[in-house]
């Protein structure tokens, strides 16, 4: 008799347990939808014509043409993203290299004044570029490289510096040291030690500290809109904002740039979503 | 080249001053000195392109310059009180506390919440699926996002409006960005959606370090899974959820581009924030 009720409040209970989950799976799935939706929207809107994007916005597109991503492409979409290219690629350069050095002195070497090396450096990340911008137009202007792409290089590198510091510094703190003990014992520069060996121990920190600064720099918007305005110096955010001045009422080539643009950083983000997660749980796990 | 060289020199004056330790003790101190090398550049990009620009610009903030004599005359903090002054300035005060508000909502607990779900899940496959399917819009440019949603939100080729139309709610239907009443909003629920993926994700990985032994210890003494959100999950990220609370709010008064590239403020001064006004 109590069996029997027992076995019966479980099965009741089981029962709500498969309500819940379903209403949280089906949940899921709506925020999916609601998230990815409108970036194959933008997609297909890419292969459509004006005509129909102004017919129903839920049709798939009638003829699946590449006509648009073609134009988009010519129309500047080429020189945009190759600017944009060598900004992420050298300012990614910059920025993991002067950190890990940076990282380096600070943890291995018998460098004066650390504590107040790592304030000025990680304070750093306190500090807001809005505030910054004026200024720094003055001082660009002054050095002759406003309006380069040289500009957009020194700024996200010296932007950047302080957490990508901060994040392989935390990494180092974490390796062993016998390896380098080891090493200076038989006669090893600091340089050598450096290079030789601790660089290649940080090397899953130092990918996901590239991965991290390629997602900001392929993405900034406000540094890339003031300092720079000739078109072969734009990237590809700013860019798209001339593209939409230029081309404002053809929609389908706006749509097929914007796809463009955002495809090759959702590629990235897939193909190294591991590294990019522990970036970010180093980061924030200190 | 001119780093190897340095690293050459220091080498050497480092190696020469351990052989004489005891009667060298200054060429030790020039070693540890040179050391400082490793940090040079980061210390002078850092000090000349972040902190230099600040200063200055507070320098200037204190001053009015004659634009058409450039002379310079020290008014002290009057700037400020002028800035106070002007009706726009407070509303885009009020626009960046209800953005900072509906953010903590939505990107501080919502993103908890929907975190937890996730790592709820039994599949690790699954899991790692949503998770990244979740922060795909935080990896776009806010130029694409706000675009994007400048498409959406129009009347004639918009999802949305089309959408509430399919619904039967067509009453609804309306120009949401030139929309006095609706534009900020818009705006505030497109960055929502650009964002909460993006907290997700940190929650998710502030989940992944609680103890698994915590919840099955729970399970066995009969907690249901909302005893367990709130007893342990909550508890144990509460370090992140102020941290998240903190940047959230922090970012929400800093919002620039979401406006910047949808609205510029507009219409009618409605969607200005502290960022766009300011510009």
């Amino acid at each position: 008799m109590n069996a029997t009720l027992a076995a019966g409040r479980a099965r009741h209970v089981n029962a709500w347990a498969v309500i819940a989950r379903t209403l949280l799976y089906s949940f899921l799935v709506c925020l999916g939808v609601v998230v990815i939706y409108p970036l194959v929207w933008m997609a297909f809107n890419g292969f459509k014509d004006n005509a129909q994007i102004f017919g129903d916005p839920f049709a798939l597109p009638a003829r699946w043409s590449w006509g648009n991503y073609v134009q988009a492409w010519n129309h500047g979409v080429r020189d945009y993203v190759t600017v944009s290219v060598l900004v992420t690629v050298a300012s990614a350069m910059c920025t993991v290299l002067i950190s890990a050095w940076t990282a380096f002195g600070l943890t291995r070497t018998k460098m004066p004044a650390k504590p107040l090396v790592v304030a000025i450096v990680l304070g750093g990340l306190m500090l807001s570029p809005t505030v910054a911008v004026i200024p720094l137009v003055k001082m660009l202007q002054a050095l002759g490289l406003y309006n380069t792409y040289w500009a957009l290089i020194i700024l996200y590198t010296a932007f950047r510096v302080p957490f990508t510091t901060f994040l392989i510094r935390a990494y180092m703190l974490d390796l062993p040291r016998d390896l380098d003990e080891a090493a200076t014992m038989d006669g090893a520069s600091e340089g050598q030690v450096f290079w030789r060996i601790i660089l290649p121990l940080c090397r899953p920190i130092i990918i996901s500290c590239v991965i991290l600064h390629v997602l900001f720099a392929w993405n900034e918007y406000l540094f890339a809109m003031i300092f720079t305005s000739g078109a072969h110096v734009q990237t590809l955010p700013v860019g798209l904002t001339s593209i939409m001045a230029k081309h404002g009422t053809n929609y389908p080539v706006v749509f097929a740039a914007m796809t463009i643009s955002a495809l090759p950083i959702v590629v990235v983000f897939f193909a190294a979503q591991r590294y990019f997660i522990r970036g970010l749980s180093e980061g924030i796990g200190k | 080249m001119m780093v190897a060289t340095a690293e050459k020199v220091s080498a050497v004056a480092y190696g020469a001053a351990r052989r004489r330790w005891a009667s060298k003790k200054v060429r030790v101190r020039l070693g540890n000195l040179l050391s400082l090398r490793w940090a040079a550049i980061a210390l002078i990009l850092v000090g000349w392109f972040v902190y230099y620009p600040i200063v200055d610009n507070f320098i200037v903030s204190t001053t009015d310059e004659d634009i058409y004599t450039g002379e310079v005359t020290n008014v002290g903090l009057a700037n400020y009180d002028r800035l106070l002054h002007d009706p726009i300035v407070l509303v885009a005060l009020f626009n960046n506390c209800l953005y900072a508000l509906i953010s903590v909502v939505f990107q501080v607990f919502g993103a908890f919440l929907l975190a937890a779900i996730i790592e709820d899940l039994r599949s690790e496959r699954w899991r790692r699926f949503w998770r990244a399917v979740y922060f795909v819009p935080s990896a776009i440019s806010i130029t694409v996002t706000g675009l994007l949603f400048y498409f959406i939100y129009q009347p004639q080729i918009g999802l949305l409006d089309a959408a509430l139309a399919r619904l039967g709610l067509g009453q609804l239907v309306q120009p949401w960005l030139g929309n006095e009443h609706t534009a900020i909003y818009a705006i505030i629920a497109m960055s929502q959606w650009q964002g909460f993926g993006y907290t997700t994700l940190l929650f998710a990985i502030a989940i992944q370090k609680i103890p698994r032994d915590l919840y099955d210890a729970a399970t066995m003494d009969g907690a249901g899974a909302l005893r367990r959100l709130w007893n342990i999950t909550f508890p144990l990220t509460r370090e992140m959820t102020g941290l998240m609370v903190i940047v959230t709010v922090a970012g929400a008064f800093q919002v620039f581009n979401e406006v910047m590239v949808m609205t510029a403020g507009g219409p009618n001064n409605s969607s200005q924030v502290l960022g766009t006004w300011l510009y």
